[in-house]
């Protein structure tokens, strides 16, 4: 018992942290792009952090609730409802048996993620629920969701924790001007002194094409050395690839473990939400911070999420049981009230 | 003599450079490295990337410093001259060439001017080495074959290739483990899978590992298969003498 897909939407799978520890064999990672998004979305329904979810794309899927559970949405701001009314994001919501959860007009962003308390249910693939698009394997039968597919909810629970306080802020992911924050290299030194400042200068579009694997990106010419081939190595997350042709593509979660391009620069972890959230004529500059600092972003990332864990999770008392002294026929009792946490 | 370089690939990741060459030397150099890394199976370090000629480590920066995982792979290139590296595993593949599962079979030999035996023979007698696996699951990239047969893509490459299709693209040679578009000349297929994501070990070769390519008949071939379906089948795995 779980959910009934009515509508796909645009690209709707299942993801999860990705399937680690295969790249080696040229398994692509996958996973959720945005992981900011995806790990709040299941940390305000009290799963661990890397619990599948369905990660949605611009235009969301129809799904209706064969059975009650508590979600929570987050990410681009595709206009959530359920049963046509409109729902808070960054919250965990109650959805009963028979609700319909729909989107409308997308309004910012690009990807959002819904979360099912206690998970969903699918075959694992090396040890992930993530769906392996090119290689059609993994998470629902190696697709994206469509009329009639069902899944199941693994631990639904409806007495999550504090539900009516478990929501936090909304990321915004309106600003369609961004800077993005890089690591330089591991193939910068196979670039001009033009070329490495045209690259940290000049403003970026994002074209038509992007999808999980990748972004291609619009604007200046990027000037190498001598070309940009490079015999094959591994391709990091993030990583800004500029072929001969000078024009970068930034590769995300679905690249390929290895490449022959040229790699100017890696985007720093913590800005790679924005890449996830970027659609057509958005647009960036990047700036060059070092590894160090980067870490540093990621590490006070971690924090903050760590905090929002503890935050939700925080047990909330009544000031005082309320103690009254009742009398019934002629006996006295005294009697303790406690307000439960709700 | 090339001077190992320590690259940052991003704020969770390094790639180990050798060098800029394909040559097996670096490549050897490139294993040591993951073999003592896999060995020390350090908290922190995620998973290598073996290719060519660098090794990318992705580590959790979470836990680990940018200058503690310099220290760390420091440490152990230190080692790199004086680990004895075991031999290298060849493993010998079954390749039903020509017909139907070798389309290109027949272009490839007019191409060079030679009959089609003789580019089964060629083809059948080098032990290849895997750089990498890369692109797809399992996809083998390998080095080592003969310029005699080397014969330039497709012009337009086929939209769907059967799984296990064996090719050769360029000066490449390789075989395909999941069906996908590609723009090889496809030469030959093989009953085994390359890529089985039901089998323990899902994925049949690594990097580092040498193939070396054998011809058999359509009834070894539907026996092969069966075999294969059954989980009966013993692939032929060795040490390489060296």
């Amino acid at each position: 018992m779980g959910i009934l897909i009515h509508n796909g939407g645009f690209l709707s799978t299942i993801q999860d942290a990705g399937i680690i520890g295969h790249q080696q064999y040229g398994v692509s990672i996958c996973g959720a792009i945005d992981k900011r998004s995806f790990n709040i979305a299941n940390i305000l329904v009290d799963n661990a952090e890397n619990e599948a979810a369905i990660e949605i794309t611009i235009l969301g899927p129809s799904i209706e609730f064969n059975k009650s559970n508590v979600i929570a949405i987050t990410g681009a701001d595709l206009s959530p409802m359920i049963n046509g009314e409109p729902i808070q994001m960054y919250r965990a919501i109650l959805v009963n048996m028979g609700d319909v959860l729909s989107f409308g007009a997308p309004k910012t962003g690009c990807r959002s993620y819904i979360s099912f308390s206690g998970g969903i249910g699918v075959k694992p693939f090396l040890g992930s629920s993530s769906t392996y698009i090119r290689a059609k394997l993994g998470g629902f039968n190696g697709r994206k969701l469509d009329k009639g597919d069902i899944i199941s909810f693994k631990a639904p629970n409806t007495n999550v924790k504090n539900i009516n306080k478990r929501q936090t802020d909304k990321e915004d992911f309106g600003d369609t001007k961004r800077i993005i924050r890089v690591v330089m290299g591991p193939q910068e030194d196979y670039f001009t002194e033009s070329g490495i400042h045209t690259f940290l200068n000049t403003t970026y579009k994002v074209s038509n094409m992007f999808d999980r694997m990748g972004c291609r990106l619009e604007g200046e010419v990027i000037e190498h050395i001598t070309d940009g081939n490079i015999v094959s190595d591994g391709i990091p997350l993030g990583a800004i690839q500029v072929p001969s042709n000078g024009v970068p593509i930034i590769l995300l979660a679905d690249r390929q473990s290895v490449g022959g391009y040229t790699k100017i620069a890696a985007i720093c972890t913590v800005d790679l939400p924005f890449i996830a959230q970027a659609k057509a004529g958005d647009e960036f500059m990047f700036k060059s911070i070092s590894v160090q600092e980067a870490i540093k972003l990621l590490r006070d990332e971690r924090e903050a999420l760590d905090a929002l864990r503890v935050e939700l999770d925080k047990d909330y008392f009544a000031a005082k049981p309320y103690n009254f002294k009742v009398s019934v026929d002629g006996r006295q009792f005294e009697v303790l009230v406690e307000e439960l946490g709700q | 003599m090339d001077i190992v370089k320590f690259l940052p690939a991003g704020d969770s990741a390094i790639t180990v450079e050798f060098g800029r060459e394909i040559s097996k030397e670096l490549n050897k150099k490139v294993h040591a490295l993951n073999i003592i890394i896999k060995e020390r199976d350090i908290s922190g370090i995620i998973e290598t990337v073996p290719t060519f000629r660098s090794l990318l480590v992705y580590y959790n920066s979470l836990i680990l410093d940018y200058d503690d995982i310099i220290k760390i792979l420091k440490e152990m290139m230190d080692k790199i001259e004086t680990i004895s590296l075991p031999p290298p595993k060849i493993i010998e593949l079954p390749v039903l060439y020509g017909g139907e599962e070798g389309p290109d079979l027949d272009y490839v030999a007019q191409y060079h001017n030679i009959s089609s035996e003789d580019v089964i023979k060629i083809h059948t007698a080098t032990n290849y080495l895997i750089y990498c696996l890369g692109f797809t699951p399992g996809f083998p990239i390998m080095g080592g074959l003969s310029p005699d047969i080397a014969t330039p893509r497709l012009k337009t490459p086929r939209t769907v290739l059967p799984a296990n299709s064996v090719g050769i693209g360029g000066n490449q040679t390789g075989a395909y483990p999941i069906e996908s578009p590609g723009g090889w000349q496809i030469i030959g297929r093989m009953p085994i899978k390359l890529f089985d994501p039901d089998r323990e070990n899902p994925i049949l070769l690594s990097a580092g590992m040498y193939v070396r390519f054998f011809s058999i008949n359509h009834e070894e071939y539907n026996s092969i298969k069966a075999q294969v379906e059954q989980g009966t089948y013993e692939y032929k795995m060795n040490d390489m003498e060296v």
